[in-house]
Order: structure tokens, then sequence, then C-alpha cells
């Protein structure tokens, strides 16, 4: 496994021309990439018959709060016919958060991240339907968020137990 | 040998009861529930329907539309989203109508009471509430349970103007 990665850790540098952080004690395997990168690194990743990550099997928000003023975002991807997951890990600002959709590479993607954006208010550009999909449309906040207050009613009906 | 109710009736073929009476008999024999459950007590919500607890002993069967069901049981969790629903599936029933709240989620909340952002903190803020039944999820012997004790209060109802405050009152003044 650890010749594989040596292997997908070149790749990653041949795409992206900046310096790629690897997560320590990471599983699986993962790296930290710049926003910018994101979208022709996954690209890459995804179109590469050497790498083949044809699966998106997760995308997670994190908020780490207002004193660090960092959100991340950290896809999951898989490749079925290597067995193999890689993590790919984007640090974001705090204040309007925003990253490059991947919905044009792996469709599954779609649902995915109108779920980060529900939860964590992080924007993703070129998203084709960006809405809520687990609370209602009309509510207020990120629910997720570290300093999430949740509003007294929602539509006449008390939130406070 | 005759049946009992041959022995009983054969004279007369007439039974003298209360309109009251007979009117919840049969309104408390034939509770018709709504087919909907929101989470896990909904699974025993199905389970109290199965054979073994054969909930169609009480006359309940339940029905797919709000236009022809007596009874809500709502069983489980009531997240906001789905709150407009209920109380529009509660509108459409047609009355009398009755409502079980089963299992803690819909009582009050229950695990989600203080981080459930999510969740109405009790079905009861949005419609009214009959029964309340306890447990997470309850057993089907406890929703059965919940339904003798609708079958009590439904037993009670009358169809007469209470009077009873104003005899008190009349009483009052003729103390007074």
């Amino acid at each position: 496994m650890s010749d594989r990665k040596a292997e997908l850790l070149s790749l990653i540098r041949q795409v992206t021309s900046e310096e790629v952080i690897e997560i320590p004690n990471s599983t699986p395997f993962g790296v930290v990439v710049k926003q910018e990168a994101l979208l022709s690194l996954c690209d890459q990743l995804h179109k590469n018959p050497a790498s083949y990550f044809d699966m998106l099997s997760c995308i997670t928000g994190v908020d780490n709060g207002p004193e660090s003023g960092t959100m991340e975002v950290i896809y999951h991807v898989y490749s079925i016919p290597f067995n193999y997951s890689l993590a790919l890990k984007v640090l974001l600002p705090r204040e309007n958060p925003e990253v490059e959709s991947v919905v044009s590479i792996w469709k599954s993607a779609n649902w995915l991240e109108r779920e980060v954006y529900d939860m964590f208010g992080i924007g993703f550009k070129n998203h084709p339907d960006l809405r809520r999909i687990l609370m209602p449309a009309d509510w207020k906040g990120y629910p997720l968020r570290k300093d999430y207050k949740h509003e007294e009613y929602y539509r006449g009906v008390k939130i406070e137990y | 040998m005759k049946g009992l109710l041959d022995q009983q009736f054969e004279n007369g073929g007439v039974i003298i009861t209360k309109v009251d009476d007979l009117l919840n008999w049969s309104r408390l024999s034939s509770l018709f529930p709504m087919t909907f459950g929101l989470a896990c007590c909904a699974i025993e919500f199905m389970s109290t329907g199965s054979t073994v607890y054969d909930m169609d002993r009480f006359g309940m069967v339940p029905r797919a539309t709000p236009r022809q069901s007596d009874v809500m049981i709502v069983s489980g969790t009531v997240t906001f989203k789905m709150a407009d629903r209920i109380k529009q599936l509660y509108e459409q029933m047609s009355e009398p109508r009755y409502v079980i709240s089963m299992g803690s989620c819909s009582n009050c909340g229950g695990p989600y009471w203080q981080h459930g952002y999510h969740v109405v903190k009790g079905v009861d803020r949005i419609i009214p509430v009959d029964v309340y039944v306890p447990g997470c999820p309850p057993r089907p012997e406890a929703l059965i349970g919940g339904i003798l004790k609708l079958h009590e209060k439904i037993r009670n109802e009358s169809r007469v103007k209470p009077t009873a405050i104003e005899q008190l009152l009349e009483k009052e003044s003729h103390v007074g």
C-alpha cells in the first residue's frame, strides 16, 4: 500500500504546482489541497488511468470555530479497480466560504454538496442546483456552525424545549 | 343449544340503551388509524397491526387517507419540516378525530429535547393530543394500552350539553 501512496503523492504533486501537505496519521491517506487547485486535481485523479478515482464516497464539512476562523471541506474519493481510498482536504476562510463544485466530475457530489451547504453555509461555485436539502427552504442559519443559535420560533412554533 | 344473544334477545328484539352509549360504543369499536409513520415508533405501530398483536381485534384497520381515518397515531420524531404536513393531515380528517402521540419524541422531543434544533418539542405544539404513550419506542403492548385509554375517553363522551357548572352556579345564587 505504501508504494501506492508514494505513487499517488507524486501524481498529485505533478498536477498541482504548489507544495502538497500530507495529513499525518490519516486513514485513508489524505492531503491538504489549495482551494484553487481542487477542481483540476479532482479531474486528473478521476481521468488518469493510473489513479482512476471513479467514485466520490463522501463530502464532509468541518467548522473549526470562530477562534480559528477556518472551515474545511473533506472529499473522500475511492477507486473501485484499485480498491484505494483518498481524502482531499480544502481549508476555507470562515467569512464567505466558497469552493469550486465537483458535480461536473462526480454526479454524486450534487446532493453531498447541497448537504454541506445546508449545514455549514459553504458555497459551491457552478453547482447546478444549490439549495437546502435537509432543512426547510425558509430556515434561517446553518445548524452545524459552531456559533449557530436557532431562532425563537419557526412558523409560529416555539423551537426551544 | 342457543347462543347467548339468542337467549337474551329472542323474546323482544328490542334493546334499550342511551344514544350516547350506542354512538360511543360504535365509535370506539371501529377506530380507523391513518397509515403513516415518522420514525422507529412506526415499526412498533406496524408490529401492533401484525398477527401477534392483532390491532384488528379492536376494529382498527389502517386507512390510507385522512378522510377515512378517525385516529392519527403520531409515531415518531416530528421535525419542523414535517410539522406543516402533519397539521394539514390532521385538518383533512373528518370529525370526530382523535390523536395518539406515540413515543417520547412526539410527546416532548425525546432525546432531541436539548440539541435537536430541527425537532418540534412535542406534537401538542401543533395539534391537540388525546392520549400520550410513553416509551422509546413503546412496545406494541404499550400502544394497545394507549388505544384502550382512548376507548375509555370515547366511552365517557356525551352529546348532551354539559350542565354541571350551570347547576352549580344556580345553587350558588340560591345560597347567596
